[in-house]
């Protein structure tokens, strides 16, 4: 059984003018069906205003379909009596760290999922400990959030997440406001997440170097599912990703253009190792930062 | 600049007074700050006095940091000393021009300066020796039997945490947004209070807008991770009378009960 499953999901926003009143909708999301598989790695892409960060709310319950479904591990999200149960099961972390830690310290937000779970005290304290362990922030326990870095309070956010024990983590461009390593550190740790515990991810990025290792790619565009499938599918339709404001990695990109010249290169290049296989080279051990 | 205002006063070190139950340290205070209006005699000032001191002694907070609280409030003391001083009518003592000191004022303004410097050392004392996390936690604690009269207990003492937690984050925006205007020739410095204060008008409304933008992140964030209230929340770290906090109640209470008796007996 899917873990997430949306069925021709539509989702309007209301516009109103200074008065309050109604003057029209915008369209959101438009008839999307996911299907996400218990232990998968999906990225969503997608440019701004795409419709990405609102389907990412239906997915916690935040937001509620206007027409459609939303089923999250056989509970439908409009059924009010189920709703802690998703929402303790599909973890959500956000865009800007600052505006989600809720705990002066490190632990304490960490265990502030929990606390609201009602889960009894001693629980809580084995808690925090494993999933600060998970996210490699355990000697940072002490710490006020304020004195960490963007990337660190990332990882305290998912670690937060992942000591209400979720099935599937949802991630709204965990990344967007961090710099290059910040962005790596985090990536790293939602893929160890994926790997050795086997928690879902949902990635919602607009940088497409943290979209390769997915198991599959969803490209949204203008609240549709433009483009689906695996990292190599997708974006070996690089002019395709063009048309819809995304670029494809570098690597990628250079060698569609090489082999537009008429070097005899696959397409759908992901890596530079890769890359210099595909031509004959030896490739350096040091790799990209994302290999 | 902005950054080096460090909110609370909270001195860290290792203390019986630091490891002792917020609770007590709250209730502590207040009955303390009570009492101090009961005793009017020097016996019983003598007493709070010598009380304080241990209090001192035990927090092993250097003298300096608790004088500093007396510091800012001094003004105010000057002023409530010389008020009472020159006009509390009464048998006069000295007598210069229009103003006349009496026997009364002098002995009320010095009871009434012994009250203030007693008292802001022993608020400065609780609140350099608890943090605010675990001074809202007690006082959500104490307020607990409000809960039936149906005040928002918990949510009062979830949104004072929530404030002290984005304190710094605001100022360092505030800083953000100071420097932003000073690059494209904002002036905060210089004019008079007026203009000064004019001048942080630009500045509020950015500042308020972006508070609120938080906000709004911050309850969805919270929402996500299953906040619903204080119904049914458990503590990661539950407040637990332990031996010595027993002990300092019963101390407290025969402190409370020794000014009692010596303003009663009329020592």
């Amino acid at each position: 059984m899917e873990i997430v499953k949306t069925i021709k999901l539509i989702h309007d926003y209301i516009v109103r003018d200074e008065e309050g009143n109604e003057t029209g909708k915008v369209r959101a999301i438009d008839g999307v069906d996911l299907d996400v598989a218990p232990g998968q790695f999906i990225a969503v892409l997608g440019h701004n205003g795409s419709g990405k960060s609102t389907l990412a709310k239906h997915l916690n319950a935040l937001l509620y379909p206007t027409e459609g479904q939303v089923i999250l591990d056989g509970f439908d999200t409009t059924d009010e009596s189920h709703l802690w149960d998703i929402r303790q099961e599909a973890g959500m972390v956000f865009q800007n760290p600052d505006n989600q830690i809720i705990g002066q310290v490190v632990e304490e937000d960490v265990g502030f999922g929990p606390e609201n779970m009602g889960v009894p005290t001693k629980e809580i304290w084995e808690r925090v400990e494993e999933s600060l362990k998970a996210v490699g922030m355990w000697e940072f326990r002490k710490k006020s959030p304020n004195r960490l870095s963007g990337g660190q309070k990332q990882r305290v956010s998912i670690a937060g997440v992942i000591a209400m024990h979720p099935k599937c983590i949802i991630m709204d461009e965990p990344t967007a406001m961090l710099d290059p390593s910040g962005r790596h550190e985090v990536i790293r740790a939602a893929r160890a997440l994926n790997q050795v515990e086997h928690i879902t991810i949902i990635l919602i990025t607009h940088y497409m170097e943290e979209a390769i290792y997915a198991d599959k790619v969803f490209v949204m565009d203008e609240g549709k599912i433009a483009l689906q499938g695996t990292p190599r599918e997708v974006f070996s339709q690089v002019d395709r990703m063009k048309e819809l404001h995304l670029d494809v990695p570098q690597v990628t990109l250079l060698a569609h253009e090489l082999r537009k010249a008429g070097l005899p290169i696959p397409e759908g290049i992901l890596t530079s190792r890769e890359l210099a296989l595909a031509l004959g080279l030896q490739p350096k051990e040091t790799g990209s930062a994302w290999d | 600049m902005l950054k080096d205002v460090t909110l609370g006063q909270y001195y860290q070190t290792d203390s019986w007074m630091h490891r002792l139950d917020p609770r007590v340290k709250l209730l502590g205070t207040l009955s303390y700050i009570i009492i101090l209006f009961v005793v009017n005699s020097v016996p019983g000032y003598l007493v709070c006095g010598a009380f304080l001191l241990v209090c001192v002694l035990l927090s092993r907070v250097p003298f300096g940091y608790i004088l500093r609280g007396l510091k800012t409030i001094m003004v105010l003391l000057l002023i409530t000393v010389l008020f009472n001083l020159f006009l509390t009518p009464g048998e006069p003592l000295v007598s210069f021009w229009k103003f006349t000191i009496t026997k009364e004022g002098l002995t009320f303004s010095i009871k009434m300066a012994v009250r203030l410097i007693f008292l802001i050392i022993a608020s400065t004392l609780m609140t350099l020796t608890t943090s605010p996390n675990q001074l809202t936690d007690a006082l959500e604690s104490v307020l607990g039997p409000l809960k039936k009269l149906h005040v928002p207990v918990h949510e009062i003492s979830m949104m004072m945490s929530i404030a002290l937690r984005f304190i710094p984050i605001l100022m360092e925006e505030t800083d953000k947004i100071m420097k932003a205007q000073m690059a494209r020739g904002a002036d905060f410095d210089s004019g008079n209070l007026i203009n000064k204060i004019k001048a942080m008008v630009p500045l509020l409304v950015p500042l308020f807008i972006s508070a609120f933008r938080r906000a709004n992140d911050l309850a969805m964030a919270m929402e996500a991770r299953c906040y619903h209230g204080g119904e049914g929340r458990t503590k990661m770290k539950p407040l637990v009378y332990r031996k010595g906090d027993v002990g300092a109640y019963g101390v407290l209470c025969a402190f409370l009960a020794a000014c009692i008796v010596i303003r009663v007996m009329g020592v």
